[in-house]
């Protein structure tokens, strides 16, 4: 039983430490915008709202969009 | 210690990756289906509109078209669930990164994935009409939104709970809560019928199997891929920080 413990590498016991929130907040922020930014291209640009005329970004993402299970056309 | 900055930018390299995938998997799975639907839609076509340019080709809109709405999607997702890992992180107990990131995983596919699919699932084309696109937008939005919401109520409750009761069973009061708003709200919600007279069942069945496949494979790959890769670097900081 006590070779097990010899062949094997100790690894160091990892603590999970958490962020703190006033370190975390900026950075939440600018990801869910970032997020939504790029979403909003992917998902509804062009549906409801149009941003660039025409629909080409519409046509171009479009079988990405219904099987994302955005509403579409 | 973990940075907020590097694990958005693996969160969204591991969303890069997760887009891959996901491409791979619609590609395979999702595109016959499309074709189906439209083969549907031309088929029963205005004779007037028939005949006009595409402005886009099928074989663009389902290869790089695709490629190009997957890998979007994947960065995106990838870079807000990196987020909630990093704020979930150390706050579960003695959770370490991999399970962690599997949690929060789980918790996206059901929240932003399955709840607004199970009242308003993907639709394929030919399937919806140009005039309630705006409804149909605002109506899954909401139902997105009012999951979001039910889950920041749940783990609000659960917090509450976890003194009285213990982390076991203040999870299960907390998703109890998830569930009820949720089907509150499913039974509440106009649902929407506007499939056609003639279109084949089982290419919708398939159609929306293979949108919900993909969820799952973009939400396994951010999970067990997140996981992973910080696993990887607090060991390697672990081994340094020991051997300094």
């Amino acid at each position: 039983m006590s070779s097990i413990s010899s062949s094997a590498t100790p690894r160091p016991a990892i603590q999970p430490v958490a962020i703190p929130w006033r370190q975390l907040q900026p950075w939440l922020l600018f990801g869910a915008v970032l997020a939504i930014g790029l979403l909003y291209f992917v998902g509804t640009e062009q549906g409801v709202f149009h941003l660039i005329g025409g629909s080409s970004v519409h046509e171009f993402v479009h079988d990405g969009r219904h099987l994302l299970g955005f509403p579409c056309h | 210690m973990l940075s907020p900055r590097s694990l958005l930018i693996r969160g969204m390299l591991v969303g890069l990756a997760a887009g891959v995938l996901a491409f791979v998997f619609a590609y395979l799975v999702g595109e016959s289906p499309i074709d189906a639907a439209i083969a549907f839609e031309e088929a029963h076509a205005d004779p007037a509109a028939a005949g006009e340019p595409a402005l886009v080709s099928r074989t663009v809109q389902s290869t790089v078209g695709l490629l190009t709405a997957t890998l979007i999607y994947g960065v995106a997702l990838g870079g807000i669930f990196s987020m909630a890992f990093a704020a979930a992180y150390g706050r579960l107990g003695q959770l370490g990164p991999r399970a962690t990131a599997a949690l929060v995983a789980l918790a996206g596919f059901v929240v932003v994935a399955l709840v607004p699919f199970l009242k308003y699932p993907a639709n394929p084309p030919a399937t919806g009409s140009e005039d309630t696109i705006g409804r149909r937008t605002s109506l899954y939005f909401l139902m997105l939104v009012i999951a979001l919401a039910s889950l920041a109520l749940a783990i609000y409750i659960g917090r509450s709970q976890v003194a009285r009761f213990g982390l076991w069973n203040a999870a299960i009061i907390a998703a109890g809560a998830f569930v009820a708003v949720i089907v509150v709200a499913h039974v509440l919600l106009p649902s929407i019928e506007e499939i056609p007279e003639g279109f084949s069942p089982i290419v919708l069945w398939n159609f929306r199997l293979a949108s919900l496949g993909t969820q799952v494979v973009v939400w396994t790959a951010l999970g067990l891929g997140l996981g992973a890769v910080v696993e990887r670097s607090l060991r390697r900081e672990a081994v340094l920080t020991a051997s300094a």
